[in-house]
């Protein structure tokens, strides 16, 4: 399991330095990809099954996908090389890295801690339901009317986008 | 006899000791891979013995008997011929597609329950590499990565009808995902749950496979997955007479050779899926080969009381679930095969069209009407079983008939119907040109008429 996760989270920084650092765009969406799959391992280690599913499918299997079908369209033919690879942005990007890894240590350096009263009810619900009716159950019952509108805003998303799009409206 | 998962250790000719669930694991994806990539060679042959039979020609039959090491001999042939790599193309991604293109049409397998549970000294194996929880989203998550190898693959050629068939390819998935993924959503509703195992279980609870209480849902899944899998009348992406053969055009070899195993794996993995969604999986007729894990024990149903029964799995259960399972992954299979050497090609604005304007409009509209449908057995309290089916079944078959006869718009099937008739036109029309063409006494016969 320790193997596993450093393996994953190895692959997930390795596929983020990747995405900032490769010349070419179809490279960059690769290692992007790499990322995602990643952090869906560490995902399926923490147990969190239906998460790494949708984090597959939605992100790396459709989103992804449209990304490259831009960037192929684009024909993106130069490199950007001169973009962001200044000594004033490696400054900040490594002085906002350290700031973000200087906060998160004193959080990941103790020892584990038990299972709160959430985690408990987390596992209950699990064996109840299963891995994606732990998630569905209170998504379509107690969160339903949020579910429902952000399921609108994304409808008015889409309407918005085809009206964008066609040119004779 | 002990009715529990697999546990202990297997001591290997009194020397290795091994976990005997790692050892069965291992057992099973070596086997479970053996034979889909078997089965996956033999489906080139019966492709080319089948369209040779549909065609009136003989096929490949000149290596082995009947031609039945043609495939090996396919094998050796793309090992040992020269690899060739496009002067303008992107080297690693040219290489890295036929892998990213493999690996997810093969992975696929790992979750589909192959046969019933076999007994063993150390336990009850099941016969399903690994039963996770999100099951059939395991199997959609795979499937949308396939896209990757194919548009990486006609793209990194540097040649523009690969290219085109890369994004045809892209588009035609990204499509027809949405309509597989709501045709699954009825049967996710009848099962209350995702797990493959879960699906086949309460097949063989309700009596009846999901092919008839879910009909137009088989339809639409088998339609989108005959599109996921791009082969005809959905292969625009390689369609031959407008891209020589689309995304795998420079590729040559062993590298060809994996975008062909890949798209007969993927065959084999749908028509699998077609069989555990739809007929049962590796369920057979009758009530004595069920099996389901159930709060710690296998049962094989339940009492007229709610009590569970105990399942009786045996080895020649899983032996004849097992034979069943692959009869009806063969039958798909030849039902692809079947397809392909009979339809035409479609038009690519029409597979986007289709895909849009009807499969996903269909597949909501069914969504909704099995959702009310459930709701009312279950308000009026109709036990779930057979009587249960009976009632879907009916409602499903309207549905489905509505569906074939508006897509249909009077085409085939009222023109089947209206035989007779039409015939009699075509002879009035050919005694009119007669008529015509002939003197006075023959249109004195076509006034009479």
């Amino acid at each position: 399991m320790t193997f596993l996760f450093y393996l994953f989270a190895g692959l997930a920084i390795g596929g983020a330095i990747g995405v900032v650092m490769a010349k070419n765009p179809v490279g960059s969406l690769l290692f992007m990809v790499t990322t995602l799959a990643a952090m869906a391992g560490t995902f399926v280690l923490l147990e969190a099954h239906f998460l790494a599913a949708i984090q597959i499918i939605v992100y790396a299997g459709a989103i992804m996908v449209l990304f490259l079908f831009v960037i192929m369209l684009l024909n993106l033919g130069h490199e950007y090389k001169a973009d962001l690879r200044g000594g004033a942005f490696s400054v900040l990007s490594f002085g906002l890295i350290g700031a973000i890894a200087g906060l998160l240590a004193p959080e990941i350096s103790g020892a584990e801690a038990a299972p709160g009263p959430g985690a408990v009810a987390i596992d209950a619900a699990i064996a109840e339901h299963g891995a994606v009716g732990a998630i569905a159950e209170p998504l379509y019952t107690t969160y339903v009317v949020p579910f429902e509108i952000t399921g609108i805003l994304l409808l008015v998303a889409i309407v918005g986008a085809i009206v964008l799009a066609k040119r004779e409206v | 006899m002990q009715l529990q998962p697999v546990q202990g250790d297997i001591t290997i000719l009194g020397i290795v000791s091994v976990d005997a669930f790692t050892f069965f694991s291992y057992l099973k994806v070596l086997g479970l891979f053996s034979i889909v990539i078997v089965t996956v060679a033999y489906a080139t042959y019966a492709e080319r013995r089948v369209s040779a039979f549909i065609q009136d020609r003989r096929g490949p039959n000149r290596v082995g008997p009947f031609g039945l090491l043609q495939p090996i001999a396919d094998g050796i042939k793309n090992i040992l011929k020269e690899e060739t790599l496009p002067a303008t193309a992107s080297r690693f991604f040219f290489v890295l597609a036929p892998v990213l293109v493999l690996v997810p049409s093969l992975v696929t397998f790992a979750v589909i329950p192959v046969a019933a549970p076999l007994p063993t000294p150390w336990g009850v194996v099941d016969m399903v590499i690994a039963d996770i929880p999100v099951g059939i989203l395991y199997v959609l998550a795979f499937s949308s990565l396939a896209v990757y190898g194919v548009v990486l693959g006609g793209w990194a050629s540097n040649n523009k009808y690969a290219f085109l068939g890369g994004l045809r390819a892209s588009a035609q998935m990204v499509s027809y995902e949405v309509a597989l993924g709501l045709s699954i959503i009825a049967v996710i509703m009848m099962t209350g749950n995702v797990t493959l195992t879960e699906m086949v279980w309460q097949q063989q609870q309700l009596g009846m496979w999901f092919a008839f209480p879910l009909s137009l849902a088989f339809i639409l899944f088998v339609v989108s997955a005959f599109a996921e899998t791009n082969r005809l009348p959905f292969d625009m992406p390689e369609a031959e007479s407008e891209l020589v053969t689309g995304y795998h055009t420079e590729y040559s070899a062993m590298k060809f050779s994996a975008f062909m195993i890949s798209e007969f794996g993927h065959m084999v993995t749908a028509s699998a899926l077609m069989a555990t969604l739809f007929l049962g999986g590796w369920d057979l007729p009758g009530t004595w080969d069920n099996a389901f894990w159930y709060q710690g024990q296998l049962i094989g149903g339940f009492a007229a009381d709610g009590s569970p029964v105990a399942a009786q799995p045996a080895a020649w259960k899983t032996m004849a679930t097992f034979l069943g399972f692959g009869a009806k992954t063969a039958f798909f299979l030849l039902v692809y095969i079947w397809i392909r050497w009979t339809l035409p090609r479609f038009r690519y604005d029409q597979v986007m069209a289709l895909g849009w304007k009807v499969m996903l409009p269909t597949s909501l509209a069914y969504l909704m009407l099995v959702g009310g449908t459930i709701l009312v057995l279950e308000e009026l309290g109709v036990p779930y079983g057979f009587g249960y089916g009976l009632v879907l079944t009916a409602v499903s078959g309207i549905a489905t008939f509505s569906f074939i006869f508006f897509i249909d718009r009077g085409r085939t099937i009222t023109g089947a119907a209206a035989g007779p008739a039409q015939k009699i036109e075509i002879r009035s029309i050919g005694r009119e040109r007669q008529a015509r063409s002939a003197d006075l006494p023959a249109k004195t016969a076509l006034s009479g008429d």
